[in-house]
This record gives C-alpha cells, sequence and structure tokens, in this order.
C-alpha cells in the first residue's frame, strides 16, 4: 500500500507538470485554433531565465527564488507575444491551415539554439529553494518541491479561470473562443485577444519551468519531452477541458510510474500512448472534451 | 637515347617519391562529444589531446612535421558520428583519428575506419565489444587505451561482492548501448560469482522521475545499486534515493566521477565508487605536470573528467610514436607500428610497454585502474593503500 502511495505522489508531481503545459496548449487553441508547438521550449526558457536570476549561471544570484518568478511570468508574457506575432499572425491573416505549426515549431528550434548558445548545452543544477530532504506522508515520501509543483500549478490554473471569468479582458478572451466573428463584430479586437492568449500561454509555461527545474534538471533540452507528452495529456483530456487536463495529467503521471514499477520500467511510456491512441480512436475530442461539429 | 631517357625516369621517380609536402602537417582527426550529456568526457578528452599535440608539436613534431588536430563534435548522436567519420575520411583526408567516448557512437562509426584502412585510438569508450567489432577480419584498425566493460564490471563485482560481502544487488542501467552493453557485462560478471541480481532496471535519457526504478530495487531489498549510465541521469538517481529516504552505496562504471553527476548530485553525490584508471593527483611527476599543465591551460581547478583528459593525452602520445615508427603517415603502416611499438611510451596513466599485439588492441588490463571514490566533490582513491601506491605506475600484465 505504501508502495502504491509512493507511486502515486510522484505520479500526482509529474502529472501536474504536464497538466500545467497542457493548459498552456487550451489558453492558444480557445481563442485561435492553433497552438504553440513550441510549449517545451517556452518552459525551457522560463527555467533558464529564472536559473540566470535566482543561479550562478550568469554572474547571478540576483534575485531570490519567489521574486524572481514574477520577472519570469512577465518573460513568458512577452515571449508568449513575440510568437504570435512572428509565427502565427501571418499565418491567421491569410487563413492558412497549417502555416502555424511549421512556424511555431521552427520558433522552437530557433529559441533552442539561442539558448544552448547562451547557457551552453549542458544540464545545471537549479538550487532549490526549499529543503531538500523528503517529508513523511501516509508513510510514503514527498518532496517539499513537490508539493509546491502541485499548489502552484493548480493556482496559476484557478487564477487564469478566474480571470477570464470575472475580468472585462476575460471576458473578451471568452467571447473570442466562443464565436471569434461574432466577437469581432461586437468590437473587441480579437487580435489583440489572440496575442494575449499566446502571451499568457507562455506566461503558464515559464512558471512551470521555474517550479519544476529544482527537481529535474536544467538545460537547454529540458522542454521537447515535456512538450510532447503535454500535447498527448492536452488531447487525451481534450483541448477544451480544463478539468480534462488535470485528469489527462493524472492519468500519464500515474501510468507511468505504476507501469514502471508494475510491468517494466521499459515500457513505462506505452500506457500513456496506447491510452492517447484509444482516445484518438474512441473519442477523438478528448476524454472531457466537447465534440465540435464543423459545418462544411 | 635510352640511358638520357632512363635518367629523366629516374628523376621524375625521385620528384615523386620526395616528400615535396614535407611541412605540410599531420592531420589527425579527433571526433567526440562536445556539447550535450556526455561533454564532459568529451571536452576533457580533446582538451588532454591538444595538450599532447601541442608538447609534441613544441618539441619539432613528428617526422618533422607538425601536428594538426581536425575536431569534430558528435553530439553523442550514433547518425552524428557516422557523419563526422565520414567527413574526416574523405573530405578532410586525415591520417588517423583519436576519440570515441559513447559505444554506441563508436559502434555506429568504426566500420568507416576499417574500410579505409585508417587506425583509430578509442580513448574513452569502453563497450567490450568495441574493439572486438572487425575481430574476423585479417586487419584490425581498431585500438583503445581505455578500460573496456568487462574489466570494469569485474572490478565493481569485486568490490560489491568480494569486498563488501553484499548478495542483494540491483543494477540500474541506461537504454543507449552503453548502458545495457555494460548491464551485460555486469550480469555475467555476478552469474560467474553464482549471483543473480534482485533488480535489474531501466531508465532513458531525460528521464525526470527515477520513482519506479529506485522502489523496484528497494522492495527487492537491494543492499547496493550498481549504475551504468552518464552524469546526469545517474544524479537523478542519487537524488531520487535520498527523495526516497533509501540510502545504499552507488557502485557503478567509471561515468561516476564525472563532473555533471557530482556537480548535479550535490551531497548526495558522496561516497560513490567507481573504477578509474587515473584520479587527479598529482604522484609522480609525469602526472604533476600533466594535472599542472591541463589545470593552468583550461583554468579548471578540478578537471571536469580526469579519466578522459588523462586518455585522451596518453593516446595522442601513442599515436605520435607508432607514426614515428612506422615512418609514415599511411593507414596500414601506423597500425603495423602500433601493433609493434617497440620503444614504451610513457603516458600519465601508465608507461606503455608494447600495449598493442596483432591480436590484443587493449592497452589497459584490470591490474591497471584503481577504484575511486566521491568525497567533498572531487574524485579521489578509495582505499588509502592504492593512495599509497599511487606514485608507481601500474603497467600492462600481459
Amino acid at each position: 500500500m505504501e508502495i502504491l502511495l509512493q507511486l502515486v505522489f510522484s505520479g500526482v508531481a509529474l502529472g501536474m507538470i504536464y497538466a500545467v503545459i497542457a493548459f498552456g496548449y487550451q489558453l492558444t487553441f480557445a481563442t485561435s485554433g492553433t497552438l504553440n508547438f513550441g510549449q517545451g521550449e517556452a518552459l525551457m526558457l522560463g527555467a533558464m531565465v529564472g536559473l540566470s536570476l535566482a543561479g550562478k549561471v550568469l554572474g547571478g544570484p540576483y534575485l531570490n527564488y519567489w521574486l524572481m518568478i514574477p520577472l519570469v511570468m512577465v518573460f513568458g508574457l512577452l515571449q508568449g507575444a513575440l510568437v504570435e506575432f512572428v509565427g502565427v499572425r501571418p499565418a491567421i491573416r491569410i487563413k492558412s491551415e497549417f502555416g502555424w505549426i511549421m512556424s511555431t515549431i521552427a520558433l522552437a528550434i530557433i529559441f533552442k539554439n539561442v539558448a544552448e548558445n547562451i547557457w551552453g548545452k549542458d544540464d545545471l543544477k537549479f538550487p532549490s529553494p526549499v529543503s531538500e530532504a523528503p517529508l513523511k506522508f501516509l508513510g510514503a515520501n514527498v518532496l517539499p518541491m513537490e508539493i509546491i509543483i502541485v499548489v502552484g500549478a493548480l493556482a496559476l490554473m484557478a487564477a487564469v479561470e478566474i480571470f477570464n471569468r470575472k475580468s472585462i479582458y476575460g471576458k473578451a478572451v471568452v467571447a473570442t473562443s466562443n464565436d471569434r466573428d461574432a466577437a469581432g463584430l461586437m468590437g473587441i479586437n480579437t487580435r489583440q485577444v489572440i496575442t494575449f492568449s499566446y502571451a499568457l500561454s507562455s506566461m503558464t509555461a515559464a512558471f512551470a519551468g521555474v517550479l519544476i527545474a529544482p527537481v529535474t534538471l536544467t538545460g537547454a533540452t529540458m522542454g521537447s519531452v515535456l512538450g510532447l507528452k503535454a500535447f498527448a495529456v492536452a488531447i487525451i483530456g481534450g483541448l477544451n477541458s480544463g478539468i480534462g487536463i488535470i485528469v489527462g495529467g493524472l492519468i500519464l503521471g500515474i501510468a507511468e510510474t505504476t507501469t514502471g514499477f508494475y510491468i517494466s520500467t521499459g515500457y513505462k511510456d506505452v500506457p500513456g500512448l496506447v491510452l492517447l491512441l484509444l482516445v484518438l480512436a474512441v473519442k477523438p475530442a478528448g476524454l472531457f472534451g466537447k465534440t465540435a461539429i464543423k459545418k462544411v | 637515347m635510352n640511358f638520357k631517357a632512363s635518367l629523366v625516369g629516374i628523376a621524375v621517380a625521385a620528384a615523386l617519391s620526395v616528400p615535396v609536402f614535407a611541412a605540410d602537417p599531420i592531420r589527425i582527426g579527433v571526433d567526440g562529444p562536445f556539447t550535450g550529456g556526455s561533454s564532459p568526457m568529451g571536452v576533457s578528452m580533446r582538451d588532454g589531446v591538444r595538450m599532447a599535440a601541442k608538447e609534441i608539436n613544441a618539441k619539432g613534431g613528428v617526422l618533422g612535421r607538425q601536428i594538426e588536430l581536425i575536431e569534430r563534435d558528435d553530439e553523442a548522436k550514433n547518425e552524428r558520428g557516422v557523419q563526422v567519420a565520414q567527413e574526416l575520411i574523405s573530405k578532410e583526408k586525415v591520417v588517423a583519428a583519436v576519440g570515441y567516448i559513447n559505444t554506441g557512437v563508436a559502434l555506429a562509426s568504426q566500420r568507416f575506419w576499417q574500410e579505409a584502412k585508417i587506425p583509430v585510438i578509442n580513448n574513452v569508450a569502453t563497450g567490450s565489444i568495441v574493439t572486438q567489432q572487425f575481430k574476423d577480419q585479417p586487419e584490425n584498425y581498431i585500438f583503445r587505451n581505455s578500460a573496456n566493460d568487462t574489466i570494469q564490471s569485474g572490478m565493481i563485482v569485486k568490490e560489491v561482492v568480494d569486498k563488501r560481502k553484499y548478495t542483494k544487488i540491483a543494477i540500474l542501467a541506461d537504454s543507449t548501448n552503453y548502458g545495457q552493453l555494460g548491464r551485460e557485462d555486469v550480469e555475467k560478471a555476478l552469474a560467474a560469482k553464482g549471483l543473480k541480481a534482485v533488480a535489474v532496471e531501466k531508465y532513458n535519457i531525460k528521464d525526470v522521475d527515477m520513482t519506479p526504478q529506485l522502489l523496484k530495487a528497494k522492495e527487492a531489498g537491494a543492499q547496493v545499486v550498481i549504475t551504468y549510465g552518464i552524469g546526469p541521469e545517474l544524479a537523478q538517481i542519487a537524488n531520487g534515493m535520498v527523495k526516497l529516504g533509501w540510502k545504499v552505496p552507488m557502485i557503478g562504471s567509471w561515468t561516476l566521477s564525472m563532473g555533471n553527476f557530482i556537480d548535479n548530485a550535490g551531497p548526495n553525490a558522496e561516497g560513490a565508487m567507481m573504477p578509474q584508471t587515473f584520479i587527479q593527483e598529482p604522484n609522480n611527476a609525469r602526472r604533476k605536470s600533466f594535472i599542472e599543465g591541463y589545470t593552468a591551460a583550461y583554468k579548471v581547478d578540478r578537471i571536469p573528467s580526469p579519466v578522459s583528459a588523462a586518455q585522451g593525452y596518453d593516446s595522442m602520445y601513442l599515436l605520435a610514436a607508432a607514426i614515428k615508427q612506422a615512418g609514415s603517415t599511411e593507414g596500414p603502416k601506423i597500425k603495423d607500428a602500433l601493433e609493434n611499438l617497440k620503444d614504451p611510451v610513457e603516458g600519465v596513466i601508465t608507461t606503455y610497454n608494447k600495449p598493442f599485439s596483432k591480436d590484443d588492441h587493449e592497452a589497459i588490463t584490470a591490474n591497471i585502474p584503481v577504484i575511486g571514490t566521491v568525497k567533498d566533490g572531487r574524485v579521489v582513491y578509495a582505499y588509502d593503500e592504492d593512495k599509497k601506491a599511487g606514485g608507481q605506475v601500474r603497467t600492462k600484465a600481459n
């Protein structure tokens, strides 16, 4: 029982990492029907900028961990807006179906190369802001940082949701996601809303980056695998369901740790991917997604 | 007339055979991962090779020619290694190569050297089959001066089973060629002692969570974890053990000495043990000048991977000695000279006295490496008797 609990705890922490990145995919999909395939790189850049501010890599530390987070989030906002401006806006303008896929992937590669040139290709240690000694909880061990990851991820997603539902700007976002043309006719600058959603999406990724960096290692290549797995989570959960990605993240995270233990560590990535295939075959909109009816 | 014609012929032949390009440098390929998780090994190796080449050039080079190094980054990727090998052979026209850090890359690329009849000295890659790949062919162009996995797994098992009397052993190896071939060697060495590991687990490069692997080892009651992987993931293993509140000794292949393991695992790396051909300890004149030269030239206090630096340095001297003895830069002649080196080569790791023969392309034998351990963020001798005897050069047992 203790073992199962331990596996579930680790799986939950892993799953919440996936969920918060997947949340970023959702934000831009809702407003513009496009995705930022550089989500993993946005996470990496957030972690690297955070490490430069709070760690020793570029002559620091300049700030402590907690003060660094708001700055990294601002950086994420700017980075996301840039991606939208350079990569996505032209594609939307000419109503290209696939242009944004190529351009966000291209930008992701550029960001990775830039990061390799600034910070090198090595994995670096991110100093942990809290004790690295594990806590005992119901007989299983949990790192304090893992609790912060789970709480932080949930808090950020809740904050963005509340913003979208309560504030006037958020309502513009919701309106744009419901019907971009109608929102435009109502006087909402939908182009700005889309830029804003990209900014928010990269902000969540950058935040996720600094959250997970103390437990993983930090390096230019840290984002690619995570970005891909988060994409699977977004598909499993549904690209338009908030609950969906949390559940999807937990399913994938726990599936990985339990398969690793009970079946074989060589197959730990398989159940999640099998689930992905099943979902795509049976319910393509995702477990919790609303099936979109596309009129042709 | 006839006589004149033959005179002209002789003159032409002489003109052709005289080394017209006598001042041209001797081009030698250096291949290794200078970026990514394996880079501490690749960069240290390259810097060791550079140092040796510089010293040789300062003394007038080889055959009156300077050595020119053609360095290429294989990024620890098999496909990139293949490209690099082809480029070095066809475009850069190197006469020999040193390098190869990753067993997988070596195995994928060596075919091209073998076909081109250009000798390669593997100075870091340890997979047991690296030098055996073309054993069945009449000529084998693959040499090595690192401690192969058969030697290393034997030492690890000796340490774990004979010295420490552990019987419940877990093996954690990464999913690369290096990890999996090493795991096989460890399992073989354990089987020879009549033991079987209680848990054999696998992980991928870039895995961020080692909980399932470690839990399995813990549940199986392992008293010790044997590792076969590279720095960053080894650090995740050490950190993961602390997270689970489970502390057993970590004993593994020589990669536990890598800087990116020690740095990323921090205090959790303390006490890890591994076989080492070289420990950064200035215990004889040759080693002292090597360490001082390296730390001064590259402005470091701790060599990122001392073993790779020393082996890289020695490999260059071995190659230079062979070219000198061959009196030529033709691949087959260099190979023959390597297989029959007449003068001993005084290296940092050992004095190479007939290091290779036709059937034996391994310069390092089991008696040369010692067990090292991580202490205060550095790799030191694990045992006092080794430390005391450290200054004595251990030479190849024939």
